[in-house]
């Protein structure tokens, strides 16, 4: 399950729109253990492609030490699909090396309406899961049963 | 020369957990051999056909070293390497305009 607060649902997709018709891709950040995304960093893609996407290497590596240095981690990848449905794609599986992360694909193959889905891909397996929106994580439930409410 | 790796998360199976060990070598290629005689496994995760693997990006310091000569960038005493998985992917559906 992702837990993900509606502005960051609204930036993806703006930043799907804005980049369409070539794929926007970018990176949640969020404090590290708590699979609780908290701001959004558009990257660029250095393929600037309709079909392809690619952090450019040099600033991927800015953005992870960035991140370790506030002790966040990437709580989800996120890439748009320009005309194809948000499902991950052969090659999406095939690169995705981050199996703590969530892959959140956005689908602007429609003008008016645009699809959000999010899965884990861990040892080349995909599986879906639900993405419950929430206005604020203030009484969102993000732990297990025994781990109290994030504050 | 001695240099401090920094490991991904995918790769720290072959560390034990380890998100940071040392290694020493005078280039890429000789630090990825020396993390093998301690770190079994890791090589092939790195190496594929005489050259560093396309999903994996390897800098020294700052730089990626694809700019600098791939397995053979070099590396100085005190150095930083960082492995990271290079984060890509796509629809990859064909255009229905372009020829194949």
């Amino acid at each position: 399950m992702l837990t993900i607060r509606r502005d960051l649902v609204d930036a993806m997709v703006a930043h799907a729109r804005r980049d369409h018709p070539d794929e926007a891709c970018g990176v949640l950040a969020g404090p590290a253990g708590l699979d609780r995304p908290e701001r959004l960093i558009e990257m660029a893609n250095a393929e600037r492609s309709p079909t392809f996407y690619r952090f450019d290497s040099g600033e991927q590596l800015r953005v992870w030490r960035a991140m370790d240095a506030e002790d966040e981690e990437p709580v989800v990848i996120y890439h748009s699909h320009t005309a194809t449905e948000a499902y991950p794609s052969r090659t999406d599986i095939s690169y995705a090396s981050q199996p703590d992360a969530h892959y959140v694909l956005v689908s602007t193959r429609d003008p008016d309406t645009h699809e959000l889905r999010a899965y884990r891909i861990i040892d080349g397996e995909v599986t879906e899961e639900p993405v419950e929106v929430v206005e604020s994580y203030m009484f969102s439930h993000t732990g297990a049963d025994d781990v109290p409410d994030v504050p | 020369m001695a240099v401090t790796v920094s490991v991904p998360t995918i790769l720290r199976t072959h560390t034990g957990g380890e998100k940071s060990v040392k290694a020493s070598g005078a280039t890429i290629e000789e630090v990825i051999e020396d993390l093998e005689t301690r770190h079994s496994g890791i090589k092939g995760r790195l190496v594929k056909d005489g050259s560093l693997h396309r999903f994996i990006n390897v800098y020294v310091n700052d730089e990626d070293v694809r700019f600098a000569g791939g397995l053979a960038a070099a590396v100085h005493d005190g150095d930083n390497v960082t492995i990271l998985p290079a984060v890509a992917g796509g629809s990859g559906a064909r255009e229905w305009w372009t020829v194949s």
